[in-house]
């Protein structure tokens, strides 16, 4: 059977968490239908609200009056999503590492590295007010093995 | 059993003060803010205290919540008191795992064994 090519969607939103979970749940449902695992569903979500966190809070420094672009396609065998928003960008290099020393203790910096971590692809534009993150279907688990979870 | 907000439940067991996290999702900054201002009243009124977190409820969250937990266990250490996790999920664990926050919050598998020597 030849594999569908995926419908690429734009959506522009306010930066406000009520616009965005629209966009959310229409993304997830997609994944959903496209029989992704619910692994794959997760990590797309939490990678997805990062990013809207940080260009909403750091981008568009919590102006609702200033939107964020969404495009996304889901394919049989990865998904792409990429937001922009009217900030004036940041330098992902720069972002430390939050495991390193006493960044373990910081309440913040977390974001970036989730969304690393969830995703196989994160990119940003040369301004960087613009990701690009990807994610294929079927690779091995991030969850740990149930049971050994006390630290 | 008190219900403060609908954010959190607060039982008192022993000397041991549980904090239910209620909701599935905690994700908005907003309900961040609140959970947090309901959990440091918590510690506030309590003094030493010895706080169990219990995430049972919780499918899903966001590094804001990573954060708040860690201001709330600066807040719980500054009085000399006790910090623990319970009854996370296997995919928020792997969160914490990934964080390398298993290396500064006490974690349970349950309840009772958060209990235990308390």
């Amino acid at each position: 059977m030849e594999a569908k090519t995926p419908i690429n969607h734009s959506i522009v939103i306010e930066s406000e968490p009520t616009a965005f979970l629209e966009v959310c749940k229409r993304i997830l449902s997609e994944l959903e239908a496209h029989n992704f695992s619910e692994e794959d569903v997760f990590a797309v979500h939490l990678a997805l609200e990062e990013a809207f966190l940080n260009a909403r809070k750091h981008g568009n420094k919590m102006d609702a009056g200033k939107e964020i672009k969404i495009d996304y396609s889901v394919g049989s065998d990865k998904i792409e999503i990429s937001m922009i928003d009217e900030g004036d960008g940041f330098d992902p290099d720069g972002v430390p590492d939050p495991r390193a020393g006493e960044n373990l203790y910081k309440a913040e910096g977390r974001g970036l590295f989730l969304m690393r971590s969830y995703m196989d692809v994160v990119k940003y534009n040369e301004s960087g007010n613009r990701v690009h993150m990807v994610r294929y279907r079927e690779k091995p688990p991030l969850t740990e093995t149930p049971g050994q979870i006390r630290a | 059993m008190t219900e403060i907000r609908p954010k959190i439940s607060v039982e008192y067991v022993k000397n041991a003060t549980i904090v239910t996290l209620t909701d599935e999702k905690i994700l908005e900054e907003e309900d961040i803010r609140a959970l947090q201002e309901s959990i440091m009243s918590v510690i506030e009124r309590a003094g030493r205290i010895n706080l169990i977190v219990d995430f049972r409820n919780v499918r899903f969250l966001s590094s804001a919540v990573l954060g708040l937990l860690i201001r709330v266990s600066k807040k719980v250490y500054e009085g000399e008191g006790q910090l623990r996790l319970c009854s996370i999920k296997a995919k928020i664990h792997a969160i914490f795992k990934i964080t390398r926050l298993t290396n500064i919050f006490d974690i349970y598998p349950d309840l009772d064994s958060a209990m235990e020597d308390l």
